[in-house]
């Protein structure tokens, strides 16, 4: 059973948001709440808009109605100096990884404490590897992302994303492109990172083993109806979830949805 | 580190040296967060600096928050002591920061941050420069023998040149750059009269005003600038063009497909190039005249005057010899610029060095057809 849940344990609220491009809704009047120190899933089929509401979450669009608070502060209206304290707090790792070519991996880590602090440049290194040792590249920081295999890059960016201490790491597709053995050690590093500094993840994903491995709760969003179809355990909804699109996703089986 | 507190006092810190001036003991209060560290990371260092303990206790008991920075400036106080053979004590930190202080474990500080760089002398500078430069020359020779051998096995089979990809990139590097042509044409027209306009007037001899802007255009300037605009326009395009198709790995996609790469992608631009760029020197000499007429015109000569004046000066090989020169420099701009492309290599900023790199390599070539046409030209008596 999940451990009961009180409001204030809420980090990030999302409530009623409509988006989407160029007027056409992806999503449509969804809520939801990630409560701290969770491993939160958001999945769905391909052009479900996983990615989609994970921009909007992020801040890096506006939805077309409703509100997203993250620490009780609404990204969606907050500007200047409000937005950036929110940015702050939070960290992003790109499906791609998105570390910049023409710097180091350390430079990569560096990067946010240079622009946001005023630590001393050897407290910045030192803080750097710290969070490259974390995701095991510390025998690495002097390479460029170009020299990194997919999976290096993907840990390189989990670190850059933790350079300021989010409380809250957004993962894009973090297993996506990657071996079985590789995405088994990024998700061993999702739950140890979790575990040890209880950082909250919110994970877009429809990758089945990692969803097992490490997600506490998901949600599932549905591209026919544009909204959330199921919410709870990945375990429960695979065993007991009668919605027949919730049941083929987790069973891999295409006769099931049509109640085949 | 995420340990919930709705303390939002900033950190403070307080030392204490001993009576004997071995042990020093600085007390810590507050967040000791990635925002607050720098100041006392500052005050810390400059106190042991001062102090020079052989013994560092922290008291860690005020600390009520504590994430990566705040670990990292104790542990950064760790080893600068036990660097110089001091240790420390850190007294009454929190359980959950000492866990977090067991997770990132010992990192040693290295001074330097990024790649390290080896210094040469100067001797082994020279040598490395001429190693790349011969490198560079070889490869550049490779390329224009595989071009050669593509271009004679198209023009025995002239259906394997993508006539479709010709075309467009000759509306783009040929019509669209009619216009900057032109206009740099009719500036450097002007410019040439008014400028030998002044040595002129001083002998009487402005009438030669146009046998100056007749030559110069025809046989230097007007080739010379259609070059340059090649290699402006077009040349950095084409390397950005096939850069980017390299770092998407669609040049990798042709090969592994079995289309050769230069046939494919190569002979289509270097064909426009060169088929297009006689014809803008062409415009850049017709309004590099008209250039030159409005500036004689502005002087009190009339436009015939002017028309004849060139006509006797002109000789149809000047004409012929500058439009020679535009061919060889669209082989040049065309084939430097795909060659810089197809050099390209992974990362992003990857794709910018090759643009850069073909702009700058082009017009150096440019500089070096035009001295070697000069000299030829000089011992044909041309």
């Amino acid at each position: 059973m999940a451990p009961e849940r009180t409001r204030d344990q809420i980090i990030i609220d999302v409530q009623h948001v409509t988006a989407g491009y160029d007027s056409v809704a992806v999503i449509e009047d969804i809520s939801f709440e990630i409560y701290r120190g969770e491993v939160f899933g958001i999945l769905g089929g391909s052009g479900s808009g996983k990615s989609t509401l994970l921009k909007h979450m992020i801040g890096l669009y506006q939805p077309v109605t409703g509100r997203i608070l993250i620490h009780g502060e609404d990204i969606v209206t907050a500007e200047g100096e409000e937005r950036t304290k929110i940015l702050r707090g939070i960290g992003v790792m790109y499906q791609m990884g998105a570390l910049f070519g023409s710097m180091t991996l350390l430079e990569n880590v560096r990067l946010p404490l240079e622009e946001y602090t005023d630590l001393p440049p050897d407290a910045m290194n030192l803080i750097a590897r710290m969070k490259l040792k974390l995701v095991g590249l510390e025998p690495f920081v002097d390479l460029m992302p170009a020299e990194l295999s997919g999976g290096m890059q993907k840990r390189a960016a989990i670190a850059r994303a933790m350079a300021l201490d989010p409380q809250i790491l957004f993962l894009d597709e973090p297993s996506a492109g990657l071996d079985p053995i590789t995405s088994a050690e990024l998700d061993k590093l999702i739950l140890s990172l979790a575990a040890n500094l209880r950082v909250t993840f919110v994970v877009v994903t429809h990758e089945l083993p990692s969803i097992y491995t490490i997600v506490d709760r998901v949600i599932m969003l549905d591209e026919r109806v544009k909204k959330i179809v199921a919410t709870g355990r990945p375990q429960e909804l695979r065993d007991r979830s009668t919605n027949p699109w919730v049941r083929q996703f987790f069973h891999r089986d295409v006769a099931m949805a049509s109640g085949g | 580190m995420t340990i919930a507190t709705d303390v939002p006092s900033p950190c403070s810190l307080d030392a204490r040296l001993s009576s004997d001036g071995a042990v020093l003991t600085i007390s810590i209060w507050g967040r000791l967060d990635t925002y607050t560290t720098g100041r006392l990371c500052r005050e810390a260092l400059e106190k042991l600096l001062q102090s020079k303990p052989t013994h560092l206790v922290i008291d860690a008991s005020g600390i009520v928050y504590c994430d990566g920075a705040g670990i990292a400036f104790l542990l950064s106080l760790q080893q600068r002591l036990t660097s110089t053979g001091g240790d420390v004590t850190i007294r009454g930190l929190h359980e959950e920061f000492r866990r977090l202080l067991e997770v990132y474990g010992s990192v040693s500080i290295e001074p330097a941050a990024g790649r390290h760089r080896e210094s040469f002398s100067l001797i082994e500078r020279i040598g490395q420069a001429t190693l790349g430069t011969w490198q560079e020359l070889r490869m550049l020779v490779a390329f224009v023998g595989e071009l050669a051998v593509t271009f004679l096995h198209a023009a025995r089979h002239p259906r394997v040149i993508r006539w479709r990809d010709a075309w467009v990139t000759a509306e783009r590097a040929g019509i669209d750059a009619l216009p900057i042509t032109a206009l740099l044409g009719f500036l450097l027209g002007l410019i040439l009269a008014f400028q030998s306009a002044i040595p002129m007037s001083r002998f009487g001899a402005e009438i030669f005003i146009a046998n100056v802007v007749g030559v110069s255009m025809l046989r230097e300037m007007g080739p010379l600038m259609t070059a340059i605009v090649l290699a402006g326009r077009s040349g950095s395009a084409f390397a950005a063009e096939l850069g980017t198709m390299k770092v998407r790995e669609e040049i990798d996609a042709l090969t592994t497909m079995g289309l050769d790469p230069v046939r494919f992608l190569v002979l289509p631009r270097l064909l426009a190039v060169v088929t297009m760029a006689p014809f803008l020197a062409v415009f850049a000499n017709l309004f590099g005249l008209m250039g030159g007429a409005l500036a004689m015109r502005s002087l009190g000569f009339p436009l015939v005057t002017f028309v004849n004046q060139v006509l006797t000066a002109v000789k149809v090989g000047d004409l012929v010899g500058g439009l020679c020169k535009t061919f060889v420099y669209g082989i040049v701009v065309a084939g430097i610029g795909c060659l810089r492309g197809l050099q390209t290599g992974s990362d992003g900023s990857a794709v910018g060095q090759s643009t850069t790199s073909a702009m700058v390599s082009g017009i150096v070539l440019i500089g070096i057809v035009e001295a070697i046409f000069s000299i030829v030209f000089y011992a044909l008596g041309l």
